[in-house]
């Protein structure tokens, strides 16, 4: 009775998206303000059902309900509580319901924040909002419907894909929908931007949160995602420029570029059809992601059961929401008047580069990433574009943009000083090449690490340089308040601060991949190899039964000079039901780098293969996200208005330049 | 109850649409100006705190306002208030119509609202009347993994994998049933039904012995429908029509398979058209036809090497030796035959000319 009702309720949803498609824009059509005010009730009974819904899935799922096909293929009555629950979106139905459910937590959102915004544009969001709830729940119910069952249950399910059996299931992905999904809120912004004819800086103004929300999450997503990559897959990357993972970068940098452009809308109302073209460009591409990774065109973790019917389905979605959206852009051209004026250099033309050269990263991200699919397609030939192609494209355009980011950072609204932004960036660059000169001399190489190393504290300096003139400069001396200075100042641009440092700090943690150590031996019991400066002694290797698998561990001790720092236990463990195993790798942090040991079955009983990694600085790669996120968190808290103070003479003196 | 849920549900549903319709409406704010009036506080407070010097404040002051007025003065057509009742009632109309259609239309095609959930806790705690085979089949085979040496356990497994299709699991309980328990005639005739699935439907050698060694051990009726069914898969209608005959007179008046039976006596006679074995063959995949065809053949050899009185039997498996391009095999049948019917004229001829034809005179 609840799965039934679950299954109802599925499709009461997607009776009430497709009212809510409808009957808000006939009201923004009709100038009747009664219509429209349909749209946020009907999207908040819209999230209710969605939620009752997958409330029933959830349920049996931790019941073991085998009368379910997509539990029986995904679940197994062994599994521990929290994977029966984090297996819902372990697969392809229960994941693209997770993704409805989250589409429509933003559109209640969006309908019970409603109040600052104008009722037409409120509308228009919720109905394009509902466009895609449509969608996506048609194809949901047509092709891959969770709640599909079975006459004469087995009494044992297939049990979860082993790989996805990891507390990373119950982060990686919820973090990276709430970022995907967030940006069709975006894109239904601007669809409504478009439609009702409002883009202005109220428009951006309302947008923001929204974006650095989705922008936050997306960032967390992926950034957990690698860190999962990373100890699940036992041989220590932790990223391939897999097209899954190339899937979520590309929204993310179209996002990235998204939410600077926004802030140049709200302040100074320019770069409206930049803003409105990357929040379209935003979604679409997770959009492409979507197809990239549930069509079938590839194979991997992320791909689940494949269904050339699903892969055409989603076609047509991307073809119906890039298409029109394009189509309203091309129709509402002529009505983006030109904004606010400004100089090249000036804060407003470095986001103007910022744009080009994170869409330019985009695209060959794009390029990358399609090219060999598409040639595949074509000619059945298979061609593998991996790091190098990347390396050689994105690397040249990602790191000079890191260089100018702190120059940016102080460059006036308007008409900036760009003498006087090097000027005050001084500082950070002197420690950029004094650990450089340091490096050089105390490691001699490799030259790239060293390189890295010295942009990422300039970086970081140079991510902080702003604020501290801020604070410090000359109109908070004379009144002698720093401390309510500093608290009078914008929380974004603190926001601003953390997060750019947040890639310097991931830049650093990448640098010094460069002086990791890594071995690959056979070892057995008594053995003892040397990594970094720490000594791996492999004490014993036993069996081990955990709730579903059976495992091989082995128990290492971490040396160093000569006394025992850490224990780890490396494992690899097999699941019969599905015959696969994995690794579980054995890693120990210290100081900010990681001895990462993962093994697998040796030649002779009681011995492993084990790849040994001593990688320095790594954690900073994550950290280096988070603080981004942290960022965007403290970005996203500051309700207030953002200021852009147009500067009208232009000043050569050293004096406390313009707001943020 | 389920019904009453999915009306409740529908009915909440409805009503999202009708009650902001039903609302009176709001009066129209102007956001945009709200807007420009925040920016203007937002930059006087700004200059109080000294986070922008006095010259900025004024120049951003002098856009904002200026923004504020362009706002003011934006000609934009007011929303209508709505005086109209048709719009919404429309609407009404609507949401009334579509959403219980909608919603009822496509879950009676995609749902079972007839189908209970089906958690595995209660299934497997449901009492036996009630419980469903594949979870009364877990319980007795997790009794099984406790208590291998239940043989009652592998007796009940028989017919519930045979139900479900699992013959290779059944063909093994039913072994271990007769291992456990010793030989009776219920267990022989199951063990050789078991075999009888696993080999398509043909009565093979080693079932047949089976059906005969369980019919010497006492009656049993599945027996001796199986050794009626080998008979007639073997074209012995003399035979067949004995063991059922036999089968329709033991039974009870009220025997589930009475029908069944005098289906296939009438259809033995000829009144009906045959159940022909060589269709039932023909319609298999090819490498169980292959299988099932040698299984008949193996069958029929057998039968003739114990008694070889049967001229009839002896063709059929000379020809069909030849057909399956076994030629050694064949001689040496033919010869056999020629052994058991020495002194027989007419059947030397019938063999001779068999060879003639198919070749087989060197």
């Amino acid at each position: 009775m609840i799965v039934e009702t679950g299954h109802f309720a599925l499709v009461l949803a997607l009776a009430l998206a497709l009212v809510n498609a409808g009957v808000p824009l006939w009201g923004i059509a009709a100038r009747d303000r009664r219509l429209m005010a349909v749209a946020p009730s009907v999207a908040f009974a819209g999230f209710l059902l969605i939620a009752i819904s997958y409330a029933a899935l959830t349920y049996a799922h931790v019941t073991s309900d085998f009368s379910l096909v997509n539990v029986i293929e995904n679940s197994h009555s062994a599994k521990p509580l929290i994977y029966k629950i984090t297996g819902v979106w372990g697969n392809h139905e229960g994941s693209m319901l997770l993704w409805v459910l989250i589409l429509s937590l933003f559109a209640a959102a969006v309908a019970v924040s409603g109040r600052a915004m104008p009722i037409d544009l409120h509308a228009a969001v919720l109905a394009v909002q509902s466009w895609i709830a449509a969608a996506f729940l048609l194809f949901i119910l047509l092709t891959s419907n969770p709640f599909a069952r079975l006459v004469n249950p087995p009494i044992e399910g297939n049990d979860l894909n082993p790989l996805l059996q990891d507390p990373g299931l119950a982060i990686h992905p919820p973090l990276l929908y709430l970022g995907y999904v967030g940006l069709s809120i975006t894109f239904s912004f601007a669809a409504a931007a478009l439609i009702c004819g409002r883009i202005d800086a109220v428009w951006a103004r309302l947008v923001r949160p929204w974006t650095l929300a989705a922008w936050t999450f997306l960032t967390l997503g992926i950034a957990m995602g690698s860190y999962w990559a990373y100890y699940t897959l036992g041989w220590g990357g932790f990223w391939f420029w897999d097209p899954v993972e190339n899937a979520s970068l590309m929204p993310w940098i179209a996002a990235t570029a998204l939410l600077h452009s926004a802030t140049v809308m709200e302040k100074r109302e320019a770069l409206k059809v930049w803003t409105i073209f990357l929040a379209i460009l935003a979604f679409s591409l997770s959009l492409v992601g979507t197809f990239i990774v549930r069509s079938g065109v590839l194979t991997s973790v992320h791909a689940f059961a494949n269904d050339p019917r699903r892969g055409v389905f989603i076609l047509a979605i991307l073809v119906f929401f890039i298409g029109g959206s394009l189509l309203l852009f091309a129709l509402r051209a002529n009505a983006l008047k030109p904004g606010g004026f400004f100089v090249p250099v000036s804060r407003e033309g470095a986001l103007v580069l910022n744009n080009l050269v994170l869409s330019t990263c985009c695209a060959t991200v794009f390029i990358g990433t399609l090219y060999p699919l598409a040639l595949q397609a074509l000619n059945g030939a298979k061609i593998s574009v991996g790091p190098p192609f990347f390396n050689l494209t994105f690397v040249p355009l990602f790191l000079p943009l890191c260089a100018v980011m702190p120059i940016a950072q102080t460059l006036a609204w308007k008409r900036g000083d760009l003498l006087g932004s090097v000027q005050r960036l001084f500082f950070a660059f002197v420690c950029g090449a004094a650990l450089m000169l340091f490096l050089a001399v105390a490691r001699g190489g490799p030259a790239i690490s060293i390189l890295l190393a010295g942009l990422a504290v300039y970086l970081m300096i140079g991510a902080f340089t702003d604020l501290g003139t801020r604070i410090f400069g000359r109109a908070a001396l004379v009144n002698g308040h720093v401390l309510r200075h500093a608290l009078g100042l914008p929380r974004s641009t603190y926001g601003t601060a953390l997060a750019h440092a947040g890639i310097g700090l991931s830049l650093l943690g990448l640098a010094a991949t460069g002086w990791g150590a890594q071995k690959i031996l056979a070892m057995k019991p008594g053995d003892v190899a040397r990594v970094g400066s720490y000594e791996l002694a492999l004490e014993s290797v036993g069996p081990q039964t955990g709730p579903n698998y059976t495992a091989t561990v082995a128990h290492m001790a971490i040396r160093s000079g000569g006394s025992k720092v850490a224990q780890i236990d490396p494992a690899v463990r097999f699941y019969p039901t599905r015959q696969m195993s994995r690794s579980e790798a054995g890693i120990k942090t210290i100081d900010f780098g990681q001895v990462y040991v993962g093994i697998s079955d040796g030649t002779t009983p009681g011995s492993v293969n084990a790849r040994l990694y001593w990688k320095p600085l790594v954690t900073f790669i994550w950290f280096g996200a988070i603080v981004m996120a942290l960022g965007g968190l403290c970005s996203l808290s500051d309700r207030r208005l953002r200021i852009g103070v147009a500067r009208r003479v232009r000043k050569l003196a050293v004096a406390p330049q313009a707001a943020e | 109850m389920l019904w009453g849920i999915f009306a409740l549900l529908t009915g909440a549903a409805v009503l999202a649409v009708l009650w902001p319709l039903a609302k009176p409406v709001q009066k129209a704010a102007s956001p945009d100006v709200a807007f420009y009036r925040a920016k203007l506080d937002e930059i006087e407070r700004d200059a109080e705190l000294a986070a922008i010097s006095p010259q900025d404040a004024q120049a951003a002051k002098t856009e904002a306002a200026r923004q504020l007025l362009a706002a003011a003065e934006k000609d934009e057509p007011k929303p209508t208030l709505g005086v109209s009742p048709l719009r919404p009632r429309l609407v009404a109309i609507v949401a009334l119509v579509f959403i219980p259609a909608l919603a009822l239309g496509l879950y009676t095609y995609l749902g079972h609202p007839d189908w209970p959930d089906e958690p595995l806790e209660a299934r497997l705690n449901a009492p036996a009347e009630s419980m469903d085979i594949n979870a009364a089949i877990a319980k007795v085979e997790a009794h099984l993994a406790q208590h291998p040496d239940d043989g009652l356990g592998y007796v009940v497994l028989v017919p519930a994998y045979l139900r479900l299709g699992r013959i290779e699991d059944a063909v093994h309980a039913a072994q271990m049933a007769l291992q456990k328990l010793g030989e009776n005639p219920q267990r022989l005739a199951a063990y050789g039904e078991t075999l009888v699935f696993a080999n398509h439907g043909i009565v093979t050698e080693e079932a047949r012995r089976l059906f005969t060694r369980a019919l010497a051990a006492g009656a049993e009726p599945k027996a001796l429908f199986f050794l009626g069914l080998a008979a007639s898969q073997e074209g012995d209608k003399t035979n067949a029509r004995a063991y059922w005959q036999k089968l329709l007179a033991q039974s009870p008046p009220n025997a589930p398979w009475r029908s069944d039976l005098t289906a296939r006596l009438a259809a033995l006679s000829g009144e009906a058209a045959a159940p022909d074995p060589a269709a039932a063959i023909a319609a298999l995949p090819a490498a169980e036809r292959e299988a099932a065809i040698r299984a008949m053949i193996d069958k029929l050899a057998a039968r003739l090497a114990e008694n070889g009185q049967d001229i009839d039997g002896w063709l059929r498996l000379v020809r069909a030796y030849k057909v399956m391009n076994e030629v050694d095999k064949a001689r040496a049948a033919l010869a056999a035959a020629r052994r058991d019917f020495g002194g027989n004229a007419a059947a030397t001829a019938r063999l001779d000319a068999l060879a003639h034809e198919l070749g087989l005179n060197s």
